[in-house]
């Protein structure tokens, strides 16, 4: 495997994984639990679809086959999508849209307060400004948990219940494949041991300010998303964002 | 309009000397252009046409987050997917700003939402119509945020400090809200493939009659208008504001490549203004009685997010509460 | 009843200016508060800094005060700059 081709695969995680969070969040536009919420959350939405193009657009120049950041975006199959599984599961209640994007928040951060040194400038300069977002959202997603663990009796059942049935696709966030040590080794990624830790102690002391109870760290992963290998979900939700350019291949402009 | 049919209590206009001291010295603020305030003393059927516009206006702007929200997640480039929910997040928050300057009058935003999602409460009949194509992005930008923007430009002096204040700021959030519609138009009637041409001009003909009826009944059919004019809560008239939006509408429609779908729509050299044929008053009446395409689904989309985010909202009080209580223990 | 309470907002909008009202949000507390008046207020850079006060802590002048509490002011020219007239070859001050 060359460092360049680790390189894409590695952008293509981060964009798509951001990508399809932001999707997920659109869905919720005018369904929010609270006015406050529409803002708040479409705000995390653009966040990520900024972010997922920024990375898409590297991508695309170091693929260098033609393709733009769009043609990535609505024209790979899900097979050829490298986001986490944890992000394209669905919204249910608004415990598990928070669960999920605490899980995530935790990772991101820890993963772009690493990358904002990368020895790729590029990647540092996209990760300076995305680590500024990340930041705000994993306040508000750790705030969340912590209104909904140590609220009432039913928002601490769905919390809890949203924690212990997203758990298994947390283990893909920390389990490091040899893309993610070759970025390592080539000073761009976190330390995968280092990026383990920092994200079950996160967790970890959120959740207990939560009083809510996390799984083991040794509990049976659901891995594949970073290789391809995805659930059910998302096919169905690039059915739906695909739609336009898939059904109007000749469009070139929209 | 965004308040199409508003209730003041009053057909008829009291003269000065049948007026209150009172209501007379609030009348003469009114008629120097002063500006009134929260605190200021003021009649009630101002307070109540007031709290009954400026709700219709917020419940507006957040229904209306529904029908482009429809496209939210089909939108087909990554720009045109920020654009969208940048503008449908806006439209979240002039409701907000709105809510905000009815609660100024003493009236309470969840009491009010709840009016809404029982039936009680009206919010534009615009927002009752489907969005069928990609091209309604671009049409409901250019023509119901085009209508919105001609009748809130005037707002912007409405008589009700806090309201006026809210739309001085809608309306400077909002004026990309329009040209970003209009681009989508353009951009697929110049370079699109026929296909995307004919998903413009077919977003167009179900739109355009919409649209005019968002300014509401002709002025002689509103019996509520006159009583709005004299408190300037309201500063043009339905037909007056229907006919600057016609007058601007038009060459941006013809510059487009497009039609609209009125065989009466054409240029009165001597009034100065187009002529256009008589809207279809009885559908207008229909989807205000919530006989609209969408009123049903718009509505119960409202009440689901809302009443299915009551824990949400709970658990926040519940946690705060604990907070504040571990705080002085 | 709102399930939340009403907070004022006030925002400087750039550094050496005042703190100004801009509006109201509803939240479930002080951090939520300001997130929402973040996310509402300042959707556009509009601010640098945010208050967020209950609104019901809020004491203000009543209406019919205004002649009590403004007017005897109205007479007191000489804290008004332009009361001060100096020759021109003083310049500007």
């Amino acid at each position: 495997m060359s460092d360049q081709h680790a390189l894409q695969e590695y952008l293509l995680r981060l964009a798509d994984s951001a990508m399809i969070l932001g999707q997920r969040l659109s869905e919720l536009v005018g369904k929010a639990p609270a006015l406050e919420e529409e803002l708040a959350s479409t705000n995390v939405a653009l966040d990520l679809i900024g972010q997922a193009r920024n990375w898409y657009e590297y991508a695309a120049e170091l693929l260098d086959d033609g393709r733009d950041a769009d043609q990535l975006v609505f024209l790979r199959d899900a097979h050829e999508y490298r986001n986490l599984l944890l992000v394209e599961q669905p919204n249910e209640d608004y415990a598990f849209t928070i669960a999920r994007q605490f899980f995530y928040d935790v990772w991101h951060y820890h993963t772009l307060t690493r990358l904002v040194d990368a020895s790729d400038d590029r990647i540092a300069g996209i990760a300076a400004k995305a680590v500024k977002e990340a930041t705000y959202h994993l306040r508000r997603s750790s705030e969340w948990v912590r209104r909904m663990g140590d609220g009432t009796d039913e928002s601490h059942r769905r919390i809890q219940d949203a924690f212990d049935v997203l758990w298994r696709f947390t283990g893909e966030l920390v389990t490091a494949d040899d893309i993610d040590q070759a970025m390592f080794k080539a000073g761009i990624g976190p330390d995968p041991e280092q990026l383990k830790q920092d994200w079950h102690n996160t967790v970890r002391e959120v959740a207990t300010q939560a009083t809510l109870t996390t799984g083991a760290e040794d509990a049976w992963m659901y891995l594949g998303g970073k290789r391809g290998e995805h659930t059910e979900h998302l096919g169905h939700i690039l059915a739906v964002m695909q739609f336009l350019p898939r059904a109007y291949p000749d469009a070139t402009t929209w | 309009m965004y308040a199409q049919l508003v209730e003041t209590g009053s057909k008829r206009l009291k003269t000065l000397e049948e007026m209150s001291p009172e209501e007379r010295e609030f009348q003469q603020k009114i008629d120097a252009e002063t500006k009134i305030e929260a605190k200021n003393w003021m009649p009630d059927g101002y307070r109540k046409t007031l709290i009954r516009q400026i709700s219709q206006h917020a419940h507006s702007e957040i229904v209306g987050m529904l029908p482009e929200g429809n496209w939210v997640t089909r939108a087909p480039t990554l720009k045109r997917k920020l654009q969208l929910m940048a503008k449908i997040q806006d439209e979240a928050g002039h409701g907000l700003y709105l809510y905000s300057a009815m609660e100024t009058l003493g009236a309470d935003r969840d009491e009010e939402v709840q009016k809404l999602h029982d039936g009680k409460a009206k919010y534009s009949s615009i927002f009752n119509y489907p969005t069928l194509n990609w091209a309604d992005m671009g049409a409901v930008g250019w023509l119901v945020d085009g209508a919105a923007i001609v009748n809130q430009v005037v707002l912007q002096r409405t008589s009700y400090g806090p309201y006026s204040r809210a739309m001085v700021r809608i309306c400077k959030e909002e004026s990309f809200h329009q040209r970003q519609g209009y681009q989508i138009l353009l951009d697929m009637m110049r370079e699109g493939t026929q296909a995307q041409k004919d998903m413009v001009q077919d977003a167009i003909n179900r739109l355009w009659w919409p649209a005019l009826m968002m300014f509401g009944p002709h002025d002689d059919e509103s019996p509520n208008s006159q009583q709005s004019m004299a408190w300037k809560i309201k500063r043009k008239s339905n037909d007056e504001l229907r006919q600057m939006f016609i007058d601007q509408t038009v060459p941006q429609l013809e510059f487009l490549g497009c039609t609209a779908p009125d065989p009466d729509l054409k240029w009165n050299e001597e009034r100065g203004h187009y002529d256009f044929g008589e809207i279809d008053w009885k559908e207008f009446y229909d989807v205000l009685k919530g006989n609209g395409p969408c009123n049903r689904e718009r509505l119960a989309t409202r009440k689901k997010a809302i009443d299915e985010g009551a824990w949400v909202r709970e658990a926040a009080v519940a946690y705060a509460k604990k907070q504040q209580q571990r705080a002085v223990a | 009843m709102s399930e939340w309470r009403l907070y004022e907002v006030f925002v400087r909008s750039k550094h050496g200016l005042n703190h100004k009202h801009v509006g109201s949000v509803h939240a479930a507390d002080n951090e939520m508060a300001m997130e929402n008046a973040r996310e509402l207020y300042t959707r556009r850079s509009e601010g640098v800094s945010i208050w967020v006060v209950p609104s019901e802590t809020i004491t203000a002048s009543a209406a019919d005060e205004k002649e009590v509490l403004f007017d005897p002011s109205d007479d007191k020219v000489y804290r008004h700059a332009s009361f001060y007239e100096l020759p021109d070859e003083v310049g500007h001050m």
